[in-house]
C-alpha cells in the first residue's frame, strides 16, 4: 500500500516529471523563471490548483458523464484559478503583478487538464491527491532549478540575494529561457538515463551472481 | 493613423511576437511544427480563432465591467473560446470539407492554446487601464479596432514563428545528435536563436505616431 503511493510520488517527481520529461506547461516555465522567487510562486500556485482539481475531479468522477467531461474539468479548474487570483490579489500583490497574464493562463496549463484526464478520472481521491502534490512538486522543482540558474547567470543573485557583481542580462530574457530550458531537459534526460542503466546493470549482475552460487 | 496601424502590426507580429518574445502558445509551437504544411494549417486556425475570440470577448468584457463582475472573466473567456472553436469547426465542416480536412484536426487543440486566452486577457486589461499592459505600443489609444488588429497581427506572428521553426526542424532531423539532445532540447535551443533574430525588431522605434 505504502509502496503504491511511493511509486505515484516518484513518477510525478522524476520519471514523469511534467516539465523535463513530458515537456508540458511550457509557457509559464519559460515566462516565470527569470528569477527564482517568481518561479517558486508560480510553482506553488500550480500545486494548489492541481491538487485541489485532482481531488475534486476524482471525487466527482462517477457523477460526470464522459461526453461532457472536458467542459466539466475546465469549470472546476477555472473556478479554482479564479479563487487563487482573488487570494493573490488580496494577500500577495507583488506576486500577483509579477505573474500578470500568466495567472489566468494557469487554466489552460496542459499539466492540470492532463492529470485530470489521465489520472484523477480513473483513480481514488487519496491517490489523486498524492499524484497532484507530487506532479506539482516536480513542476515547482523544475521551475526553481531553472529560476536559480537564470537569476544567477542573468543578474548575479539567488532569490533576490546579490552574490556576484555582474550578470549577463541575456539569460533573463526569453532567448535565455529557451536555451536554459533546452539544456536543462538534455541534462535531466542524460542523468536519468544513466542512473536507470546503472540500476539495470546492477540488477542483472546480482541475478548472475545468484545463478553462479547455485552452480 | 497609418503609422499607428503599422506600429501595432510590427509590435504584435515581430517585436513582441507571441511565441518568441512573450512565450505564449509554446505547446503547439513545439508539437505541431514538425512539417511546414501542418505548421501553416495550425497558424491559420489560431489566427482565425484569435481574431474571432477578441471580437466577441471585448464587448462581453465591457458588459462584465459595467455589471461589476470582473472576477468572472476567466470562466467567461474560457467558455467563449471553447464555444467559438466548436462553432468554427462546424462552420468549416459545412462550408468547405477540403479546408476542414486540412485544418480540422488542429481546431480542438486551440481551446487550450495559451495565445488565444492571452490575447483576450491583454486586450481586456488594456480596456480597463486604457494603455497596453506590457507597454507594447506607446501612444496608441485602446479601442475595439486596434484590439482586433492586434489579435490578427499576433496570429500572423504566431504563424510566421511556426513556419520558420518547421523549416528548421526539417533540416535538424537529418543531423546526428547525442541521444540526450534529440527531440525537445535541440528544438528549444533552435527556438532561442530564432528569438534572438526577432529581438532585433525591438530596436525599431515604435512611437505610434505620437
Amino acid at each position: 500500500m505504502k509502496n503504491k503511493y511511493g511509486k505515484i510520488a516518484l513518477d510525478g517527481l522524476l520519471f514523469n516529471n511534467p516539465t523535463f520529461m513530458l515537456v508540458l506547461g511550457t509557457c509559464p516555465t519559460l515566462a516565470m523563471t527569470s528569477n527564482a522567487t517568481d518561479a517558486f510562486g508560480m510553482g506553488v500556485s500550480v500545486i494548489f490548483v492541481l491538487t485541489l482539481s485532482n481531488i475534486i475531479i476524482s471525487a466527482l468522477r462517477k457523477l460526470i458523464p464522459s461526453t461532457v467531461r472536458i467542459p466539466a474539468y475546465i469549470v472546476v479548474i477555472a473556478t479554482l484559478v479564479t479563487l487563487l487570483k482573488l487570494f493573490l490579489n488580496k494577500f500577495l500583490p507583488d506576486l500577483y503583478s509579477a505573474m500578470g497574464t500568466f495567472l489566468p493562463l494557469i487554466v489552460v496549463n496542459c499539466i492540470i487538464l492532463g492529470r485530470a484526464e489521465a489520472f484523477a478520472s480513473k483513480n481514488g481521491v487519496l491517490e489523486s491527491a498524492v499524484d497532484g502534490l507530487s506532479t506539482g512538486a516536480g513542476f515547482t522543482g523544475a521551475l526553481v532549478i531553472m529560476g536559480v540558474i537564470r537569476e544567477f547567470v542573468g543578474s548575479g543573485s539567488i532569490f533576490g540575494l546579490q552574490i556576484m557583481d555582474f550578470g549577463i542580462p541575456f539569460f533573463t530574457m526569453p532567448m535565455g529561457a529557451f536555451i536554459v530550458y533546452g539544456l536543462c531537459i538534455a541534462v535531466f534526460v542524460f542523468v536519468l538515463d544513466n542512473v536507470q542503466r546503472a540500476q539495470r546493470i546492477r540488477k542483472t549482475r546480482l541475478l548472475h551472481g545468484a545463478e553462479l552460487k547455485e552452480d | 493613423m497609418l503609422s499607428m496601424i503599422i506600429s501595432v502590426v510590427i509590435s504584435a507580429a515581430l517585436a513582441n511576437n507571441f511565441v518568441l518574445a512573450q512565450t505564449y502558445g509554446i505547446c503547439p509551437f513545439l508539437g505541431v511544427s514538425k512539417k511546414t504544411s501542418s505548421a501553416v494549417g495550425m497558424g491559420a486556425a489560431v489566427t482565425v480563432v484569435m481574431v474571432v475570440a477578441t471580437m466577441i470577448t471585448y464587448p462581453i468584457y465591457m458588459l462584465l465591467v459595467a455589471l461589476d463582475i470582473r472576477f468572472l472573466e476567466i470562466l467567461v473567456f474560457i467558455f467563449v473560446i471553447a464555444a467559438i472553436v466548436q462553432m468554427i469547426e462546424k462552420i468549416i465542416k459545412k462550408i468547405s470539407p477540403p479546408l476542414y480536412n486540412a485544418m480540422g484536426i488542429y481546431l480542438p487543440l486551440i481551446t487550450t492554446n495559451c495565445a488565444v486566452l492571452a490575447v483576450c486577457e491583454i486586450t481586456s486589461n488594456a480596456l480597463v487601464s486604457g494603455t497596453w499592459e506590457p507597454a507594447i505600443i506607446a501612444g496608441v489609444e485602446m479601442n475595439f479596432g486596434f484590439s482586433v488588429l492586434y489579435a490578427f497581427a499576433g496570429g500572423l506572428g504566431f504563424t510566421l514563428a511556426m513556419v520558420i521553426m518547421s523549416g528548421m526542424r526539417e533540416k535538424i532531423n537529418h543531423l546526428s545528435l547525442p541521444k540526450a539532445l534529440q527531440g525537445f532540447p535541440i528544438t528549444m535551443v533552435t527556438a532561442a536563436f530564432i528569438a534572438m533574430a526577432f529581438y532585433v525588431f525591438t530596436m525599431i522605434n515604435l512611437g505610434g505616431g505620437a
